[in-house]
This record gives structure tokens, C-alpha cells and sequence, in this order.
């Protein structure tokens, strides 16, 4: 083939060149096209004073990860993926998804993804199997309502109204209308919010199973062991920003320890001055990597507890001040986070 | 199979599998018809209460009265009390006329002009009271003759009101509650996120609606026919055009009443506001001829006085369809106009 075809507009339809080059090129597109990309993206809401709920915020998900918004309420986690859903306008800013651009070929985008929207209730005097078939006639191709069921782990119910499942069973109902269109990308606003532990567990099965087909899924959670479990990526968001990126592995090991001792002091009569000593103490004993203070409770991040525990009771000793608690634990999530922004990520009032 | 068929079969299943809202669309104006229906129907004899003033001419006023009754097609109830006792019964209602005797023989009526029950309790004491006194009628005149045919009576003038007030209020609320029901739950929200089409979507809700229209308006009119001898002088297709069309025009308003309220009380204070009017103009209960001149050509307007004034022509004149082009031109306008609007004003999320 001459070189001009390679230069040629490609679609992923269009008809294949015989020889090897453009062939190898175009499994290569294809490879590339990310599940979602979005740049620049800001969303600032008409009010007194405007409200910027999105404020240059990118990010990429490639096909078979799962990815996670992580970041307390009102972070622009909703807001953000409800724009990359295509069921808000952005102020500013690129989105694509599977390489397609809202607006142009909404119709195609919606006929390959799958949506769980936060707090959406079912119509309740309909079966499972009735609203699954319902859906799923909105789809040009997909899986039957009763595979949908079976993956989902309902078929116990099928014949239930939604009104009488659980809020576990209900929540996983909704990611069953999402996959019924056997959806590429599969998005999730808060899925396990409200859930108790077994039912977040079971949700957590299926959009693990979801992911290992090779499909993409980007889903919203300030949960941080949510996020640490069930993402292979993770973007930290605070105040519209992405403030972090990074496997959860990764995130946690910039803290400069996987593990953290929590000490709290059981003296008053010490200063400001003997505290902050503490700290600059605390920091310079072996295997501590970091110190975060909060008045009388200090967490340290640690490289070897195993070296650093007698020689953090050996300085408090010597300083003369009693413990009241000391625990330790694997760092989190929640530990990045408060390290990034000095506040806790379920702290309401803080955001 | 399709999406439009599934989407109407999702709104026909939750709809029958909602008690209230089925009692709510075909219970309520059957209960309305037997109320109103027993309330109006035709008294073979109707009964006057009158008061007499207690003093020596009591008795023989009350037997003058009970003798005279029996002839007149009404019954005298008749008491003797104080004047005091008597004025007080009729300012509260419990009375339709207080009659005074003055010591020379001579009666004077007390009674309120605004209660039809005492205009004409006066007028039959009076006759009745100056016959005892042998007063003869100058004309002879013979035994009434009284109009009973179906066709002529008040339930034959109330069914299509009904009919047309049942229209009304389920295309209001079963159109507009169950969209500002889905809009809270963010259904339509959550619909928007998938291929479906809006206009599937639409469509669904009213082509629901003109199923659930059907039983609504035979249950009022076997009902009818078996209880009160109600039937259709015109022909049945006619009616059948005129509430389906009635139908579209209401479902219309519903779809404008609903396409951008978040609460299900802007909706219902919204679908009251509309409704008001028209129960009270449209000639649900009797004839709009009754207001004022002025008003008369903003009542022909209103939705609702189009589609009953075209029902009672049908059923009670046995009038074609084709003399009843304009008023089923009016409603077509109203039901493209209120559709137009709502579908370009509709808030998805």
C-alpha cells in the first residue's frame, strides 16, 4: 500500500490495508484509546457568589482499571463524574470517552456505558426482572435482564418488587441496569454509601469481576478502604483539584512508611514549647519518617516498627511524659489525605 | 421488544399495583355519581317544614296545612313554638318558613329568599293556607304531568360532567404526579443516562394514559346505565372520540404542570390552580349559561367546557360528531399547545 493511505483519516471500521504496517498501527489505536480522558475540566455553578465546584481537574482511565475519586463531600467528585457521564455540561474543558466526544455522539457513548448514579430509587411496585427488562430495551445489544440478575446475585429475587429488597440488594440492582447494556465503562457515583459491611463486600465482588473482563470503571467513594481494595488507581480530590494520583500502594508509600504509630500524651502541665520539642524529638528517632501533630497526638510514620517503637519509648522516657495510648497501624489513604490537606476525610464541617 | 413498549407496560404495572392511585382515578368518580346521583334523584315527594307561631289559631293553621299537603305532591312537617324559638330555627336552616298569626286572622310569612326550600315553602303554605280558607281557582287546571324520560333528568345532565371532571383530574394527576414522582426519585435522571429516547419516553406516559382512560370511563357510564337508566342517545364512536381526545388535551396539561416541578406539592398546588376554573365554570354541575355575559366566551375557551358541552350533546341529543368540530377543534389546540410547551420547557434532571 503507499505511504499516502497511512495518512489517511482512520476509523475503526474502515476497511484494512493487506500489508503488515498499518495493520500493526491500528491493534496499536486501538490499545490506546482510553476509557476516559478529561483535561482542564472546571464546572462553576451560577450563584452568589459562583460556586466552582470543578477547578481544572484532569485525568485518564484506561481500559481494564479501576478507578477511584476519592475525596470528602463536596470535594466535585459528583460533579466530575456526572460531566464525564454526559448528564452535565462542563464551563470548560475536554472530556472523551471511549475516544468519543459528548455532544457529537451521545447516542454512541451511551449505547457502551453503564451508569449507578448516587441516591437514584427504582420504581418500587416493579419486579427486579421487570425493571431489568426495561432497561435493557433501551440498549441496542447487552446481556439478558435474568444473566444480569445471576451476576449481580439476585435471582433469588427476581421476581421481587424493588420496593421489598434491602438497601444492599437494591444498590446492587442498580449496578445490574448498568450492566445490562454490557457497558465498556462502568460508572459508579457512591455505590456502597450507606451499605452495611457484607453488602459493600458483594458490591465490591462485582465490579471486581466486571474489571477482570477487561473493562474499565470509575467510581466515586470517601471511603478510603474502599479506595484501597477495589482501585488500581486512585485520584485524590480536594476542592475541585486532583491533589493526588496513584495506585493506593503507591500513595500510601509516599507518606515515607507503610506503617503508623499513634501516640497520645497523658500531660497537660507540659508547655507549647516541650510539645513542639516532642515533635522535632519524635522526627529524629530511627525508622520515624515523618511526624503529623494534633495538639497532645502525634502519628508518625514508620518505616520499621519493629526499631522504632523502643526508641520512641526510650525518648519519652527520658522526657519524662507518660503515655496515654499507643497504637499501631498500616498506613491509609486517610493518612495521605490528612497529610495533604490537614483534614480528615469524613470530617463534614471541614468540607 | 421495544423500548416504548416496555416503557408503557412499566407505567400500566405500576399504576394497577398502586391501591390508592387506582381508587384515586376509577373509585373516586364512581363515588360521586351514586352521591350526587341519590342526592338529586327524582323525590316523589318533597318534604316543606314550616313553623307556626304558638298562640289560639296554631292548631287550626297546622291541620289546614297537613289537610291541604297530601294533594299537592308535598308534605307540610309543621311545629308549633315562640316566634323567638322559630326565628332562630330558620336563620340556622332547620326551618323553611315561619308563619305569624295576628290576633284578627291575618298571617304574615317570615322566610329567606336566598334558600330555593323557603321561596318555595311560602309559596306552597300560602296556597295551601288560602284554599283551607275556600279560596277557589278562577282557571280550573288539571293534575301536573311530570317529565321523567331518561334523557332529561339531573343525572343525565351530570354523567358527562363527570365523565368529563374524571378526564380532567386523571389526566392531571396521572401525568403530571407521575412525572414529578419520577423526577424526585431521579428515575428520569438516571433514564437519561441510557439510549433510551425522550420522545419513547413521552409517548409512553401518554399512550399509559389513554389506556388507563378507558375502564375510568366505562365504569362510570355501565355504572350509570345499570343504576340511574342513563344511556347515550348519540353514537357510541362519537363518545369514544371525544374522551380520547379529551384525554390527549389533559394529559397535555399535566405534561406543563409537571415539566418543571421538583416538589409533589408545587405539582398538586399547580394542578389545583388549573383545576379550580374549570370545576367551577366548566358546567361539571350546571350550565355555564348561568354566569355573566362577559365571562362567557373565556369559559367556552377552557378545555374542560369544550369537552363536556360535546359529551352531552352526544349522550343526551344524540348530536353527530361533526356538528361537534369546534369544540373538538379547541381541545386539539390545547393538547398540541400544552405539548409543545412541555416537551421544550422539560427539566431531565
Amino acid at each position: 500500500m503507499p505511504r499516502l493511505s497511512d495518512k489517511g483519516p482512520r476509523t475503526r471500521d474502515g476497511p484494512r490495508p493487506k500489508n503488515e504496517g498499518p495493520r500493526t498501527r491500528r491493534v496499536r489505536y486501538a490499545v490506546r484509546v482510553l476509557a476516559i480522558r478529561c483535561a482542564n475540566l472546571v464546572k462553576t455553578y451560577a450563584a452568589k457568589p459562583p460556586v466552582e465546584a470543578v477547578r481544572g481537574l484532569d485525568l485518564s482511565v484506561e481500559r481494564g482499571e479501576c478507578f477511584g475519586l476519592l475525596g470528602p463531600n463536596g470535594a466535585g467528585k459528583t460533579t466530575t463524574i456526572e460531566i464525564i457521564e454526559g448528564l452535565l455540561d462542563a464551563t470548560s474543558g475536554e472530556v472523551e470517552v471511549l475516544g468519543m466526544r459528548w455532544g457529537r455522539q451521545d447516542n454512541d457513548i451511551r449505547q457502551r456505558i453503564g451508569i449507578s448514579l448516587q441516591e437514584t430509587k427504582l420504581s418500587d411496585k416493579l419486579s427486579v426482572r421487570e425493571t431489568l427488562t426495561l432497561f435493557r430495551s433501551f440498549y441496542r445489544q447487552g446481556i439478558t435482564p435474568d444473566e444480569a440478575i445471576a451476576r449481580v446475585s439476585l435471582e433469588e429475587k427476581a421476581d421481587v418488587w424493588v420496593g421489598k429488597l434491602s438497601g444492599g440488594q437494591q444498590q446492587r440492582l442498580a449496578v445490574a441496569c448498568a450492566l445490562v447494556g454490557n457497558p465498556e465503562v462502568l460508572f459508579l457515583d457512591e455505590p456502597t454509601t450507606g451499605l452495611d459491611p457484607q453488602a459493600r463486600r458483594q458490591l465490591w465482588d462485582i465490579i471486581r469481576s466486571f474489571r477482570e473482563q477487561g473493562r474499565a470503571v470509575l467510581l466515586t467513594t470517601h471511603y478510603m478502604d474502599e479506595a484501597e481494595r477495589l482501585c488500581d488507581r486512585v485520584a485524590v480530590v480536594d476542592h475541585g483539584k486532583v491533589i493526588a494520583l496513584g495506585s493506593p500502594r503507591a500513595l500510601i508509600a509516599s507518606l515515607g512508611g507503610e506503617h503508623v504509630v499513634d501516640i497520645t500524651l497523658n500531660n497537660e502541665t507540659r508547655g507549647a514549647d516541650t510539645a513542639i520539642d516532642m515533635a522535632r524529638i519524635l522526627r529524629e528517632t530511627p525508622a520515624v519518617t515523618a511526624v503529623r501533630q494534633e495538639v497532645d497526638h502525634f502519628a508518625l510514620s514508620v518505616t520499621e516498627p519493629h526499631l522504632a517503637l523502643p526508641a520512641i519509648l526510650e525518648r519519652l522516657r527520658q522526657n519524662q511524659l507518660e503515655l496515654a495510648s499507643l497504637t499501631t497501624r498500616h498506613a491509609s489513604l486517610e493518612d495521605v489525605f490528612v497529610t495533604l490537606t490537614g483534614r480528615h476525610l469524613r470530617d463534614e464541617a471541614a468540607s | 421488544m421495544t423500548p416504548l413498549v416496555q416503557l408503557v407496560l412499566a407505567r400500566l404495572r405500576s399504576f394497577y399495583r398502586e391501591p390508592g392511585a387506582v381508587f384515586w382515578v376509577y373509585g373516586f368518580p364512581l363515588l360521586m355519581v351514586v352521591a350526587l346521583g341519590i342526592a338529586f334523584r327524582a323525590n316523589p315527594v318533597e318534604k316543606v317544614t314550616v313553623d307556626v307561631q304558638a298562640g289560639p289559631q296554631a292548631e287550626k293553621v297546622r291541620d289546614a296545612l297537613i289537610t291541604q299537603s297530601t294533594a299537592r305532591g308535598l308534605t307540610f312537617d309543621v311545629r308549633i313554638d315562640d316566634e323567638e324559638t322559630s326565628r332562630r330555627r330558620l336563620r340556622t336552616g332547620r326551618t323553611d318558613l315561619v308563619v305569624l298569626v295576628s290576633a284578627d286572622g291575618s298571617y304574615q310569612y317570615i322566610l329567606d329568599r336566598s334558600r330555593a326550600e323557603s321561596r318555595l315553602a311560602r309559596t306552597a303554605a300560602h296556597e295551601a293556607l288560602q284554599r283551607a280558607a275556600g279560596r277557589t281557582d278562577p282557571v280550573p287546571t288539571l293534575a301536573d304531568q311530570e317529565m321523567t324520560e331518561p334523557g332529561s333528568r339531573y343525572i343525565d345532565f351530570l354523567v358527562p360532567g363527570l365523565v368529563g371532571m374524571g378526564l380532567m383530574g386523571g389526566g392531571l394527576w396521572g401525568v403530571g404526579f407521575a412525572i414529578v414522582d419520577m423526577r424526585i426519585r431521579k428515575l428520569l435522571k438516571r433514564f437519561v443516562a441510557t439510549p433510551m429516547r425522550r420522545s419513547d419516553f413521552l409517548l409512553g406516559i401518554m399512550i399509559s394514559r389513554l389506556v388507563f382512560m378507558i375502564p375510568e370511563v366505562v365504569v362510570i357510564l355501565i355504572f350509570a346505565r345499570l343504576f340511574f337508566g342513563v344511556v347515550v342517545a348519540g353514537s357510541t364512536g362519537a363518545v369514544l372520540v371525544l374522551i380520547l381526545v379529551g384525554a390527549f388535551t389533559f394529559a397535555g396539561l399535566g405534561l406543563v404542570v409537571a415539566c418543571r416541578a421538583k416538589t409533589l406539592e408545587t405539582a398538586s398546588g399547580l394542578m389545583n390552580l388549573t383545576m379550580l376554573p374549570m370545576w367551577l365554570l366548566s358546567g361539571i354541575f350546571f350550565s355555564p349559561d348561568r354566569f355573566p355575559q362577559a365571562v362567557q366566551p373565556l369559559i367556552k375557551l377552557l378545555p374542560l367546557t369544550p369537552l363536556i358541552e360535546g359529551l352531552r350533546a352526544v349522550m343526551l341529543e344524540g348530536a353527530s360528531l361533526a356538528s361537534q368540530g369546534l369544540h373538538i377543534v379547541i381541545l386539539l389546540a390545547w393538547g398540541a399547545a400544552t405539548f409543545a410547551v412541555g416537551i421544550k420547557l422539560f427539566r431531565w434532571n
